[in-house]
């Protein structure tokens, strides 16, 4: 059992999970997983670098993982900001990595030191052009640790950037948490040639002279800005998760039979159950997975009811719930940096 | 530091050895033919010419990685050179063969760059991987304009010359590249044309034979548009132009070596030593 | 013996080798490729392989091979 920070267990996760490179920046709230990283890396036979920006720091673990790590890093708004056109190139390319992304108040430098939800969609549109992405979303200590290292295995598995959608609060409030020995996807080294994209993922120094390009490409990395080629890429990178959603989206249920129901997810989502537990009549529904949406769960545990979201923007998620359920809901919009409070969600439910 | 003098071409007599036929070359070393670069455009004698550094080494292809941004000069190495190439986003390759070099020491990295490219969007990660002096070899192509969106104005172009976006003459002033690595602490810096073309194979050779970051600048001709724009003549004319530039003094060539100072992947490994004991 | 070929699937017509060509083996000509480009044409006698044709052409479009 240990004590520690979100960001701590995030990056112990990531040592779990068997990260062995990891460039980052410093930005709050997110710095601790750098600190934590630069000397843990060393002595569990990684790579720290601490890049001159952001887009480096993407960029260097893209180029990494092509030279066989498993890489990481952590930032927040601004940061995540300047990573989008190098998170374009880590789509399309189909490169593994996890990015831990801390949100804090925007826009802008907003409230540097206090939580926020309110890059969700950036999170999953930031980066340019037709593509899907799995962002996570932790609620406690524990699960910055559990799902990072289900972020690993995820990206793995889809070879796929993957985002743990955390924020100031969960890094930085400390409980308990254990270091659980989750199951983990191992990357196999190849010994034959194959293409750099459409199957499992090679490495450079093998002598398979890879040709990795984000270029509208074919299989074998040959550069086909055919619209016939393109349209097959841009499938396979969506339908890749898409078709997967039984498999990466998860949510808790609580009391769902109720007539009334809140959905939230992240640090919100604390403040939303202690509230249910108040109510007589209302579920709890926690989003675990945010991206890809999980239509089918929403739907399963909301129909029929009626539908709060507490979420600290305004009201992002709440038009994903509307959009699933296809009804409006009621979305409880905390802005200005607070977590929300149990009694003013209570107050608005009742 | 030393100053090269102009017009030294004939590899035979001052370079010694043989030099490799173009089937040969090209059959080991290149792929996906015809380039896709202009006629007469430097990149392709750059090409031709890093092949044979490559030759002359006698390095295993498969220890090389080539990474590349956007631009002409990026697609030196893709998808033109026969080894691992990274083709990644503007400005950024050093940033992605840094992630390579450092978790894969034992790989030889090579950087290809062109002045916008790397002295432009990506200025700030050439000065800080010199900083770092991180064993990687940059050449970077300056042809003086950003050739593949059309011919704007970069930041090597000249005082006053035409481009795309400075059709009244350029009111700014170009980047000394050979002192402005030289203050990053670049661990070997040079400068040559397209003209010096064995020169240029030996300098490629020295640049990625040197343990520690090495830059190297290739003054090169774009007929289709710095050369068109400024009236500078087709790719013959230029490459001479070059040549008297270079032999007047107006034009700097030469190299430029410091003392050694511990390099990024060595001490990344002292570290990791350290650490697991 | 030397055979200087003009690889016509490359060449571009760029005539850099042609101005490399010391002995003037190589000249410009009106021979068309069928991308368009005149193409140089060859008088191989004078040819003292020095090879800076092919270190020059920046297509890999002109073989001197000897026998």
């Amino acid at each position: 059992m240990r004590f520690d920070m979100g960001n701590i267990a995030c990056a112990q996760g990531a040592l779990y999970a068997g990260c062995n490179f990891f460039a980052g920046y410093p930005i709050t709230p997110a710095s601790e997983v750098s600190q934590f990283m630069s000397e843990e890396m060393a002595q569990h036979g990684g790579y720290f670098l601490q890049m001159e920006d952001e887009i480096a720091s993407l960029g260097a673990c893209v180029g990494a993982v092509w030279a066989g790590a498993k890489a990481m890093t952590a930032t927040s708004g601004p940061g995540f900001s300047l990573m989008t056109e190098n998170l374009s190139y880590a789509i399309m390319t189909e490169t593994p990595l996890v990015i831990a992304y801390l949100q804090r108040g925007g826009p802008s430098t907003g409230q540097a030191t206090l939580p926020g939800q309110q890059d969700v969609y950036q999170a999953r549109y930031g980066a340019h052009g037709d593509y899907e992405i799995i962002a996570l979303c932790p609620w406690s200590v524990q699960e910055m640790y559990d799902m990072t290292v289900r972020a690993f295995n995820l990206s793995e598995i889809y070879r796929v950037p993957v985002i743990l959608l955390s924020d100031a609060v969960v890094g930085h409030m400390r409980e308990k948490y254990e270091l659980t020995r989750l199951p983990l996807i191992a990357r196999k080294r190849l010994t034959d040639r194959v293409n750099p994209f459409g199957g499992p993922l090679p490495r450079f120094g093998e002598g398979f002279n890879l040709q990795v390009t984000g270029s509208a490409h074919r299989d074998d990395g040959v550069r086909d800005y055919s619209p016939m080629i393109h349209s097959q890429t841009l499938r396979r990178l969506i339908d890749k998760i898409l078709d997967h959603r039984d498999d990466i989206c998860e949510v808790e249920a609580f009391d769902t039979h109720k007539d009334k129901i809140i959905v939230s997810y992240g640090a919100s989502a604390r403040p939303s159950y202690g509230a249910c537990k108040e109510l007589e009549n209302t579920g709890f529904l926690r989003l675990k997975t945010l991206w890809p949406f999980p239509d089918e769960l929403v739907c399963e545990h909301c129909s029929g009811k009626e539908v709060y979201v507490v979420e600290m923007n305004q009201g992002k998620i709440a038009r994903e719930v509307e959009r699933a359920i296809h009804k409006k809901v009621f979305p409880i919009c905390v802005n200005g940096g607070a977590v929300p409070f149990v009694s003013d969600i209570v107050k608005v439910v009742r | 530091m030393r100053k090269w003098r102009g017009g030294a071409f004939c590899l035979r007599h001052s370079e010694g050895g043989q030099m490799k036929s173009t089937s040969f070359i090209r059959d080991k070393y290149i792929r996906n033919l015809p380039t896709r670069f202009c006629d007469g455009c430097g990149n392709g004698i750059i090409l031709n010419c890093f092949a044979r550094a490559v030759d002359n080494l006698k390095f295993d292809l498969k220890n090389l990685v080539c990474v590349s941004g956007i631009g002409c000069s990026a697609w030196i190495p893709s998808p033109h050179f026969n080894s691992d190439t990274l083709h990644v986003t503007h400005g950024r390759a050093i940033a992605y063969a840094t992630g390579i070099k450092v978790f894969q020491p034992h790989l030889n990295v090579v950087v290809f760059t062109g002045d916008g490219d790397g002295a432009g969007i990506g200025g700030n990660h050439l000065i800080h991987a010199a900083r770092r002096n991180i064993d990687l070899a940059v050449i970077l192509v300056n042809n003086f304009t950003y050739g593949m969106t059309g011919g704007q104005v970069s930041p090597t172009t000249p005082y006053s010359y035409i481009s795309e976006t400075t059709i009244r003459g350029n009111p700014e002033h170009p980047f000394d590249l050979f002192e402005l690595m030289k203050a990053a602490g670049s661990q070997y810096v040079a400068r040559t044309t397209t003209f010096h073309s064995a020169r240029l194979i030996k300098t490629i050779e020295k640049a990625m034979s040197i343990k520690g970051f090495s830059f190297v600048e290739v003054v090169s001709q774009c007929p289709t548009y710095f050369g068109r724009r400024n009236r500078l003549g087709d790719a013959v004319q230029m490459i001479h132009l070059y040549e008297q530039k270079a032999k007047s003094g107006e034009l700097f060539l030469g190299e430029f070596e410091r003392e050694k100072r511990p390099e990024l992947t060595e001490e990344l490994e002292k570290l990791r030593k350290e650490g697991g004991e | 013996m030397v055979t200087v070929t003009i690889d016509e699937k490359y060449c571009k017509g760029c005539l850099l080798c042609v101005d490399a060509c010391r002995p003037k083996v190589l000249k410009k000509s009106d021979i068309i490729n069928e991308m368009g480009a005149y193409i140089p044409e060859v008088t191989p006698e004078k040819c003292t392989k020095c090879r800076l044709c092919e270190l020059r052409c920046p297509d890999f479009a002109v073989l001197v091979e000897e026998d």
